[in-house]
Parts: structure tokens; C-alpha cells; sequence
């Protein structure tokens, strides 16, 4: 191995050292800087020198095929890798602050600080897994804040990326990650499967917001190995004022079967962020584990662990999408929402993991103080509830599918964009501008939406009947769309 | 510079022709060619051809079981392979048939090493089929990386310098960084009769100042390729394998 290059003031590839800055088991970090890059900058160094662990210069591999390709807000960037036959470093973006880690003394956190936390690391995740790459080391300590709120998810020698080899397969005879959080199919070597994220993210859920580790501190095997039959400890149990929604997202991260979990990271960032839609089962109000028959049937019947084929993440991100459908709700609508909901249904008959959001807009006045009460005294945002649900209710979609959300706002378009954007919907179903003059001057939503939107977008127009579809007046205008 | 890298183009001129249009349409300056030029596909007299003309232009090309057989008849070749071998071997000239049989088992570059089947007893004609098969070649070789085809599906091995293997089945056009500290088997996809379920044709590139290998696969005319099987009399499954990919 070629003796480390390493020392405040040398310089590598337009990188010169500053002071080392963190020590850790598998790697070194360094300031450093470089004359075109005015971010401030750290280098990564593993440790490889004789006698050091052997993990570390696989995941250090890991690391640097992985980290250039990433992108976003919520991983750190990548400015340059050297490898072993020189120096092997990463320089990557230094994001300022400390890691989630220093919050563990003021555990446990208040709900609500910890569901916001919750959506932010979520949304995290769900941007990594679209980016096929699966992080396997979700703990405090990987996680960073930016100035701007989102979360950042640091270390990626433990990932997996679907379209590159994984070192790591073949590597270890244990599963090879830190075990409280470690997901129980990763005790069988699954390693492409990204609801183990989820499952990682639902202990720091729990832990945040009880100051109880949902598996203990175990690094044993046998002590992992619990996991596969033992659930945890309902936190209702722990704590008496636990709200039932937390209850119900904690432990559903957290069930054991994969297929039980939220089926995307973007679906659990969903229910984090609307907490009074969450959809409570049985899970919510649970103090007790399950009966001692039930683990007993989990120990000795570990079917649900069977060897399965490959999966292939993008694919079962685009088989749970969060679809939303915008749907008017004001007289004379009736047709558009007719069809509204066939498309609506078609998506969702083809997609059981996909849930709907639907979407009305109260619109607010540009100058008039608001009212949320109409003149005979009724509460409009209740009103649009209720007519979302009625227009939701043919489709017979199970309660956790299904949520409704008036937005209140003065542009409509603007609203439903912003709605998609934060919720990280990845389709939207809106209606066709009616054909009438005063539309038409005031633009057409679904047009601003089908250009604006960050996802895919679907305009639904309703068949006329033939010989009425078009004024002589629609044909001078532009498409509506 | 970039390389082009083509297995198992069994006389299927469509899938070459279109393969060989790819890569030199992402400017590929050097074309290795990895055996088994013929044997199945009804154009071999134009295939070994082309395979002559671009050796001539510096192409490196290395000997296939299928290339050995037409000078010296297998003994462990199936019935449909070794028909194809013999109604091949009556297409072909004395000059084509020379060329075939004198082609090298094996031909080094650099720090790369090109090879039909395996590396570890290449004239066995080996089929690489696990990380075993794979780290038997690997430990064979001095090289970083060795290139090979025969099996007809695509496949990546890496052996660690604790002598851990992986596997992965490579996403097509998805670069992958043959890192320099592990060595490498690329096990390349068949041009002219790809068996992994996908009936594109199948090459790759690899650059040798980023050591990234891109595994690509090409839509080309099946219906004509296949067509030309059946019109020659060979056997019929050789033509309807073509668009099922196996």
C-alpha cells in the first residue's frame, strides 16, 4: 500500500490540506480547499494502512463509486475521488453544523419536533432511492441539517446502488452495518431493498421520541437476530400521551415483513406530514407486544425471509406513486369529475401500492380579509371535506390509500404546484379548462400545472357528444393545455 | 481512448452492422472483437470479412469455440450448433478459414487481457457461470481487467485484494468504474444471439483513462437476420431464438 500522502499543506490534485478535522474508526476527515471551488470543502481518507480493518477499504470503494453520482440538496456534493493506487480520498461539499447525533442528550424529543424531523429525513431518503441507491446506515450520526432546513444524509460506504456492483455482497459473513437500527432482512443478506431505509428511519423515529432504542443496544448476532420474531414495545406503552398516528407510522416502519412497511420513503414523508389524515389501525392503540404465540410462529415459520428474486428499486418506487387529483367541487363540474375519477381509477387499479391525494382549492380573495365561514354561517374548508370524500367514496379505496385536502389559496395553480412539490407527488390528475370565455381569460390551470409541475401530469377532458365539443369561439383560442 | 468491445457475433450481420454503427457513433477508437464469428447466423462469409478488414485497420480479435470448429470439428458441440458449424464451414474460403483458424487464443493490451470463454485454460471453452468459475480466471491472469463472451449474457466479477468476490448483472448504458484496487472479469453480452431474455444486440466500450466499462444493447432488424436463417436451410429454432432472446 502506498504510504499516505496526507499532511497539512500538501497539495492533491488542486486540493491542499488544512487541519484534520474528525477521527474516525474507518476514516480521516480533512479540511481542505481548492482555488476553483469557493465552497468549503472536506476530504475523506480511509484508513487502510497495515493492520487496519479491511471493511474500510471496501466501503471507502463503496463510497467513491456511489458519491460522484449523487445529486441534490439532500447528499453532500462530490468534487473529486482519487484512488488507491495514488491517494485515495473523496472531497466533498462541508456541510456546516453537527450530525443528528448531538441531539441524543436532549432525547426524548417533543412529537412534533420529532415528526418534523421525521418528514425532513424521509424526503431525504425518498430523493436517494429515486436516485436508485439504498443508504443501509440511516442512524443519527449520518444525518445533517442544511442552513435551509433540508436534511442531508452523510456516509455511503454501507449503500447499495442498483445499477453499480456491490462490493459489500460478498464481503462479510455478518451483516455489516450498526445494529440497533439495522433492518431484520439485512440478517439475510438483502441488501436492495430500500424499505430497510424505512425501517432504520422508524427506530430513529422511536428512539427520538421515547428515548428508548425500539431493539436495545445489542451488536450481537443473537441479539439482532431477535428482531426477526420480537416486535417492539408499542411506545404507548413507554409513554401514555404517545399520540396514536406516531404510533401507527413508528410501527409500521417497523414491522418486520418488508411488504408491511410503508412501500416508499415519499408515502411515509406523506403521513408524517399530515398527521390527522393518518389512517389508524389497530397499531395505533396497541400496549402490548405481540402474544408470545404469534413470535413463536414468526420464529419457527420464517417463510416471510425466503430467498427472492432481485428487486429492482426503480421500479418499486414507480409501483407506489402518490397521485394527486384536483377536483373541482363547484356546481356544473359534475362531468369533469366523472372522468376525473375513471382516470383516477384506472391508475389505481393498476397500482395497489399507490395512494391518492385529492385536492380542492378554496380560493381566497386577492384584497377581502378572508372568511373561512360563508354568510349562512358555514364552515366552506368543512364543506370541501366532505365533497372531496363524497367524489373519492366510489372508488372504494381503503382509508390509508385515500386522504382529502382543501388548500387554501389566492392562485389555484399555484397552490396545487407548491402541494406537489412538497409532498413529492410523483403524478398529478387535474381537469381540462371548461370551455367557457371567462376561463379562458383567466388562463387555464391545468395548463399552468401540466407546465409547471415537477411530475407527470395528466389533463382529463370529458367526451362530448359529437357536434358539441366546440364553439366556433374555443377554435380561436390556444389548446387549453 | 475508448474501446469497442463485441462477443459472439455468430454471423448475425444486422445485429453487427448496427452494433458496430453504435460504437463508432460514440467514437470508439479501438475495436477488440472476442470471438465466435460464426456458427448460427446465415452471413458468415460477410462477417469474417469484415472481422479480416477491421483487423487489417488494427482491431485486436481473438478465436471462439464456433471459429475453432470450422478447422477442427468439436466433439462436444449439440446437434443445431454443430449443423450450423457444417453448413458454415461450406460458405466459407480457404483464405476466411485460415484467418479463423490461425486467430490467437488470447491477446494482452496494457493491463488488459481479451479472451473468447475464460482465462484460466482458455482451449476448454469454460463457461463462466458463477463467482467460482469467475475467480478461476481472475487468479489465472495478471491483468486488471479481462474481457471474454461465450456465455452469451452479460455479467461483471470483481475479486478484492482479500480475494472476496461480486457479482452484478450490468443496467445497459450505466457506466461502472473498474476500480484499481480489485481485479476484473467483464463477461460481454452476445452481438449476434443474445440468450439473457433481452433480444437487443449486445456490446460494450470501456475507457481506458477512467477504466469505465458501459454495457450497451442495440435495436436492430431481427425480422431480416432471422429470415436469412430460415432461408438458408438452417435450423429454425437458430431464427426464433433470435426475438426471444434466449
Amino acid at each position: 500500500m502506498v504510504k499516505s500522502l496526507i499532511a497539512s499543506g500538501a497539495v492533491i490534485d488542486g486540493f491542499t490540506i488544512g487541519e484534520c478535522v474528525h477521527q474516525g474508526g474507518m476514516a480521516t476527515l480533512w479540511s481542505v480547499t481548492h482555488p476553483d471551488i469557493a465552497a468549503p470543502l472536506l476530504m475523506k481518507i480511509p484508513r487502510v494502512a497495515e493492520g487496519e480493518d479491511p471493511a474500510a477499504i471496501v466501503s471507502f470503494e463503496m463510497e467513491m463509486m456511489i458519491l460522484p453520482r449523487l445529486r441534490g440538496a439532500h447528499v453532500p456534493a462530490c468534487y473529486g475521488s482519487g484512488d488507491f493506487a495514488r491517494q485515495a480520498y473523496v472531497a466533498i461539499e462541508c456541510i456546516p453544523g453537527e450530525t443528528l447525533y448531538r441531539r441524543l442528550p436532549a432525547l426524548p424529543l417533543d412529537y412534533d419536533e420529532a415528526r418534523v424531523l421525521g418528514v425532513k429525513i424521509a424526503t431525504a431518503l425518498a430523493d436517494l432511492h429515486r436516485q436508485n441507491v439504498i443508504h443501509h446506515d440511516i442512524k443519527p450520526s449520518s444525518i445533517m441539517f442544511r442552513a435551509t432546513g433540508e436534511a442531508v444524509l452523510i456516509d455511503y460506504g454501507l449503500s447499495h446502488h442498483n445499477h453499480l456492483p456491490d462490493l459489500l455482497q460478498e464481503e462479510f459473513r455478518v451483516p455489516f452495518g450498526t445494529a440497533p437500527y439495522m433492518a431484520p432482512e439485512r440478517l439475510f443478506d438483502i441488501r436492495d431493498d430500500p424499505r430497510s431505509d424505512i425501517f432504520s428511519l422508524g427506530v430513529l423515529l422511536y428512539f427520538f421520541a421515547t428515548g428508548m432504542r425500539p431493539f436495545g443496544e445489542s451488536e450481537t448476532m443473537r441479539g439482532m437476530r431477535r428482531r426477526l420474531w420480537r416486535d417492539p414495545q408499542p411506545p404507548r406503552k413507554l409513554k401514555s400521551d404517545y399520540p396514536p398516528w406516531l404510533q401507527e407510522i413508528v410501527l409500521r416502519c417497523l414491522e418486520i415483513e418488508p411488504g408491511r412497511r410503508y412501500p416508499t420513503a415519499s408515502q411515509l414523508a406523506f403521513d408524517l406530514g399530515h398527521p390527522g389524515q393518518v389512517k389508524l389501525t389497530a397499531r395505533a392503540e396497541r400496549l402490548d407486544r405481540d402474544p408470545l404465540l404469534t413470535v413463536w410462529r414468526r420464529r419457527f415459520n420464517q417463510g416471510i425471509m425466503m430467498p427472492r428474486p432481485k428487486s429492482d428499486i426503480a421500479a418499486q418506487l414507480a409501483a407506489s406513486p402518490i397521485v394527486a387529483v384536483a377536483v373541482d367541487t363547484s356546481e356544473g363540474s359534475d362531468e369533469t369529475n366523472a372522468a376525473l375519477r375513471q382516470t383516477s381509477e384506472r391508475i389505481l387499479a393498476t397500482l395497489p401500492s399507490a395512494r391518492l391525494a385529492c385536492l380542492n382549492v378554496l380560493k381566497l380573495g386577492r384584497l377581502a380579509i378572508d372568511r373561512t365561514l360563508d354568510e349562512e354561517g358555514h364552515n366552506k374548508h368543512v364543506d370541501r371535506l366532505v365533497a372531496l370524500k363524497h367524489w373519492a367514496s366510489p372508488l372504494k379505496l381503503d382509508e390509508n390509500r385515500l386522504t382529502v385536502h382543501v388548500l387554501e389559496a389566492v392562485d389555484p395553480a399555484s397552490a396545487i404546484l407548491e402541494f406537489a412539490g412538497v409532498n413529492q407527488v410523483d403524478h398529478i390528475i387535474i381537469g381540462a379548462r371548461e370551455n367557457s370565455t371567462l376561463r379562458s381569460l383567466l388562463g387555464s390551470v391545468s395548463s399552468r400545472v401540466a407546465s409547471e409541475a415537477p411530475c407527470t401530469v395528466t389533463v382529463v377532458r370529458p367526451q362530448h357528444a359529437a357536434g358539441f365539443a366546440q364553439t366556433k369561439d374555443d377554435r380561436d383560442m390556444p389548446p387549453a393545455f | 481512448m475508448l474501446l469497442a468491445l463485441f462477443a459472439d457475433v455468430h454471423a448475425n450481420r444486422q445485429a453487427f452492422t448496427a452494433c458496430l454503427d453504435a460504437a463508432r457513433s460514440r467514437g470508439a477508437k479501438r475495436f477488440v472483437l472476442l470471438g465466435d464469428f460464426v456458427g448460427y447466423g446465415a452471413d458468415p462469409e460477410w462477417t469474417v470479412d469484415t472481422v479480416m478488414r477491421l483487423v487489417e485497420e488494427g482491431a485486436f480479435a481473438v478465436r471462439g469455440n464456433h471459429d475453432n470448429a470450422i478447422g477442427t470439428p468439436s466433439e462436444t458441440m449439440n446437434e443445431v450448433a454443430q449443423a450450423a458449424i457444417d453448413w458454415t464451414r461450406g460458405r466459407l474460403s480457404a483464405t476466411q478459414r485460415a484467418f479463423l483458424a490461425d486467430l490467437p487464443l488470447t491477446r494482452e493490451e496494457d493491463d488488459r487481457l481479451y479472451v473468447h470463454s475464460e482465462a484460466s485454460n482458455p482451449v476448454r471453452w469454460r463457461y463462466v457461470q458463477s463467482t467460482t468459475d469467475a475467480a478461476r480466471s481472475i487468479v489465472a491472469t495478471s491483468a486488471h481487467v479481462a474481457f471474454c463472451g461465450h456465455i452469451h449474457r452479460p455479467a461483471l466479477y470483481s475479486m478484492s485484494a482479500t480475494a472476496k468476490m461480486t457479482s452484478f448483472v450490468p443496467t445497459s448504458g450505466i457506466g461502472v468504474q473498474l476500480l484499481k484496487g480489485r481485479r476484473w472479469l467483464a463477461v460481454l453480452g452476445s452481438v449476434g444471439q443474445p440468450r439473457d431474455g433481452n433480444p437487443a444486440a449486445c456490446f460494450a466500450t470501456y475507457d481506458t483513462e477512467t477504466r469505465e466499462i458501459t454495457y450497451r444493447r442495440v435495436a436492430y432488424d431481427i425480422d431480416t437476420a432471422a429470415n436469412r436463417i430460415r432461408a438458408n436451410g438452417l435450423p429454425l429454432w437458430l431464427a426464433a431464438r433470435l426475438s426471444q432472446g434466449r
